[in-house]
C-alpha cells in the first residue's frame, strides 16, 4: 500500500481534562454524569466559572521546568508522556527525528503576556522587570517545543492555530503527515490553558457569550432553553498516531482507524458560525470517508452553549442527518467540561472512543428544558443510551473567524 | 549585612529558581554552575531577583562577580551596606 493511501490509526490517548486525568477516569465520569466546572480566580474579575484541570504536573516534569515553562507547555507534556505510556511503543528503539509533534492551540501567549504586565505593574510599568522567559514562553510553537524538549523528539514539533477547531485539526494534520512520510509516529491533539488568561474571560463577558449559573456543575448547558453561554476551560488531549502497517507490526492497541476528515472556512463572520458552511463540512468528511450520515453512530456536537451557536450547529446537523438516521445518537461533552478551547475537539472524542467497547453513547447534561430549535432526533439527553451499534463516530470543532474542522474515526477491522 | 548573610540571600533566591537542587551542601569556593544544574537563564534570574527583592542592579559587565558563593558576597555586600541593608 502506498503512504498516500495509507490506514491511519489512533494507538494511544494521554489527557487531562476538568473532570479526568486519564481516559478511563474521563469515560467513567462522562458514564455517570460528573461534571468538572468549578470556580477560579481570573485577575481583575474575580472568582469566576471555569473548567480546571488537576493533573500531576510533576508526574513527568521537574519543578524547574514547571516554573519555567508555560500552563499550556506543561498539559502538553502531560499529554504526550500519557499517551506515550498508553500505546505502548519502546520509547528507546524510536527514532526521535520520524516523530512528529502536532498541538492545536486556539490561541498562547496571552496567559504569559498577562502576566508580565500584572508583574511590571507592581514596578510601576518598568519594562526592565519583564521577564527574560517572555519570548520563548509565548512563542506559538511554546506547547509543542516544551514536549520536544521535554521527550527528547527531534523531528518536527509545532502547533496549529486553528481558533475552536484546533483540537481536530491537530489529529488530522498528523494523520497527513504521516501519509506525506514525513514522520512515522505522531503525537498530536490540542491543548488549551486559556482559563489563565484574563482576557478571553472579559472578551467573551462583553460579547455577552459567557455563562453565569449559580451552581459551576449546571452551567455549562448547551441545548438547554436558559443556557446564557460558555464555560472557559483548560485541558488537553494528544493521541499516538501511527500508520496502520507500523501499529500491526509492534502489536499495538488499536483504539480507532481515522476515516475521514474535511476542513473549510465559512467567509462570512468574525464570530458567528456559519450552517452552510459547517454542513459542507460534515459533508465533504463523509465522503472522504465513503460513508453516508445514516453510517455515522454518534455524532459529537461542538455546541458550546451560545444561545445563537447551538440553533446554527443544529441547523447544520439537521441539514446532513435529518430524519432518515435511526441509529445516529447525538451527544456533547461540553456540558460536562466546559470548552477546552483548543483541547476540545480531541478531548470531546476521546471521551466518545470507549463507545466501541462499551456500546454505550454519554449523554448531554444538563438539559432540564429541551431548546425546540435544538430537539435533533438521536439527540442523548442527560443519561447515557445503550446502542445496538457504534462503529463511527462523527466530531465537529469549529471556531472563531469561521473555520470548520469534522474528523471521523471507525471502529478498527483489520 | 555580613557576608554569610549575602551568600543566604542569594541561596534563597537559587531555592526559588532551580528548586529540584539539592541546596545543602553548596562549596562557597566553587563555580555555582560547577556544582548546580544552571544556566545562563538562571543567571539571568538571579540578578533579576536580586533587583524584584531587593533593588540591587547587576550590570552585565560585572556577570562574573556572580561565579560563587564567595564572590557573590564579596560583590554584592557592598551593595546592600550602600542600600542600608
Amino acid at each position: 500500500m502506498s503512504l498516500s493511501t495509507a490506514r491511519i490509526v489512533i494507538t494511544g490517548v494521554g489527557l487531562t481534562a476538568p473532570n479526568g486525568d486519564s481516559l478511563p477516569e474521563f469515560r467513567r465520569h462522562l458514564l455517570a454524569g460528573v461534571g468538572g466546572v468549578s470556580r477560579t480566580e481570573v485577575h481583575y474579575m474575580g472568582e469566576q466559572l471555569a473548567g480546571v484541570c488537576r493533573y500531576d504536573a510533576l508526574k513527568w516534569q521537574k519543578k524547574k521546568e514547571v516554573r519555567v515553562g508555560t500552563r499550556a507547555g506543561s498539559i502538553s507534556i502531560y499529554c504526550a508522556r500519557e499517551a506515550l505510556a498508553d500505546s505502548g511503543v519502546v520509547w528507546d528503539t524510536v527514532a526521535k527525528d520520524r516523530v512528529g509533534i502536532y498541538i492545536g492551540i486556539t490561541e498562547h501567549g496571552n496567559v504569559e503576556t498577562e502576566n508580565e504586565i500584572y508583574n511590571i505593574s507592581k514596578f510601576n510599568y518598568d519594562t526592565k522587570f519583564w521577564s527574560h522567559y517572555h519570548n520563548p514562553r509565548t512563542v506559538a510553537n511554546n506547547p509543542a517545543g516544551e514536549a520536544s524538549l521535554n521527550l527528547g523528539v527531534t523531528g518536527p514539533a509545532y502547533t496549529i492555530g486553528a481558533a475552536c477547531a484546533a483540537g481536530n485539526m491537530g489529529l488530522i494534520h498528523a494523520a497527513q503527515m504521516l501519509r506525506l512520510g514525513e514522520v512515522d509516529f505522531a503525537l498530536c491533539g490540542g491543548v488549551s490553558e486559556s482559563i489563565h488568561t484574563f482576557g478571553i474571560f472579559a472578551g467573551f463577558k462583553s460579547q455577552n457569550a459567557l455563562a453565569t449559573h449559580p451552581d459551576p456543575l449546571k452551567a455549562s448547558r448547551p441545548f438547554d432553553l436558559a443556557r446564557n453561554g460558555i464555560v472557559i476551560s483548560e485541558g488537553g488531549c494528544l493521541y499516538a498516531l501511527e500508520r496502520l502497517e507500523d501499529a500491526q507490526r509492534r502489536g499495538a492497541k488499536i483504539y480507532a482507524e481515522i476515516a475521514g476528515w474535511h476542513v473549510n472556512s465559512d467567509a462570512s463572520d468574525y464570530v458567528l458560525p456559519n450552517p452552510t458552511r459547517q454542513a459542507e463540512c460534515v459533508r465533504a468528511a463523509l465522503a472522504r470517508a465513503r460513508l453516508a450520515p445514516r453510517d455515522i453512530h454518534i455524532v459529537n456536537t461542538h455546541a458550546t452553549a451560545t444561545p445563537l451557536g447551538d440553533i446554527q450547529e443544529c441547523e447544520a446537523i439537521r441539514a446532513v442527518f435529518g430524519e432518515g438516521c435511526p441509529d445516529t445518537s447525538i451527544n456533547n461533552t461540553k456540558s460536562f467540561i466546559g470548552h477546552c478551547m483548543g483541547a476540545a475537539g480531541a478531548l470531546e472524542l476521546a471521551g466518545n472512543l470507549p463507545s466501541f467497547d462499551d456500546l454505550t453513547v454519554h449523554p448531554t447534561i444538563n438539559v432540564d428544558n429541551l431548546d425546540p430549535q435544538c430537539a435533533l432526533p438521536g439527540l442523548v439527553l442527560n443519561q447515557p443510551r445503550q446502542v445496538a451499534k457504534a462503529d463511527t463516530i462523527l466530531n465537529n470543532s469549529f471556531g472563531m473567524l469561521g473555520i470548520n474542522s469534522t474528523l471521523i474515526v471507525r471502529r478498527f477491522v483489520a | 549585612m555580613t557576608k554569610d548573610e549575602c551568600k543566604q540571600v542569594v541561596l534563597d533566591i537559587i531555592a526559588d529558581i532551580a528548586p529540584d537542587e539539592d541546596l545543602s551542601n553548596v562549596k562557597p569556593d566553587v563555580r555555582l554552575r560547577d556544582q548546580l544544574q544552571l544556566d545562563s537563564m538562571d543567571f539571568l534570574d538571579i540578578v533579576m531577583e536580586l533587583r524584584k527583592r531587593h533593588g540591587i542592579e547587576v550590570p552585565e559587565a560585572d556577570y562574573q562577580q556572580l561565579a560563587s558563593l564567595d564572590s557573590c558576597a564579596e560583590y554584592l555586600t557592598p551593595k546592600f551596606v550602600a542600600l542600608g541593608k
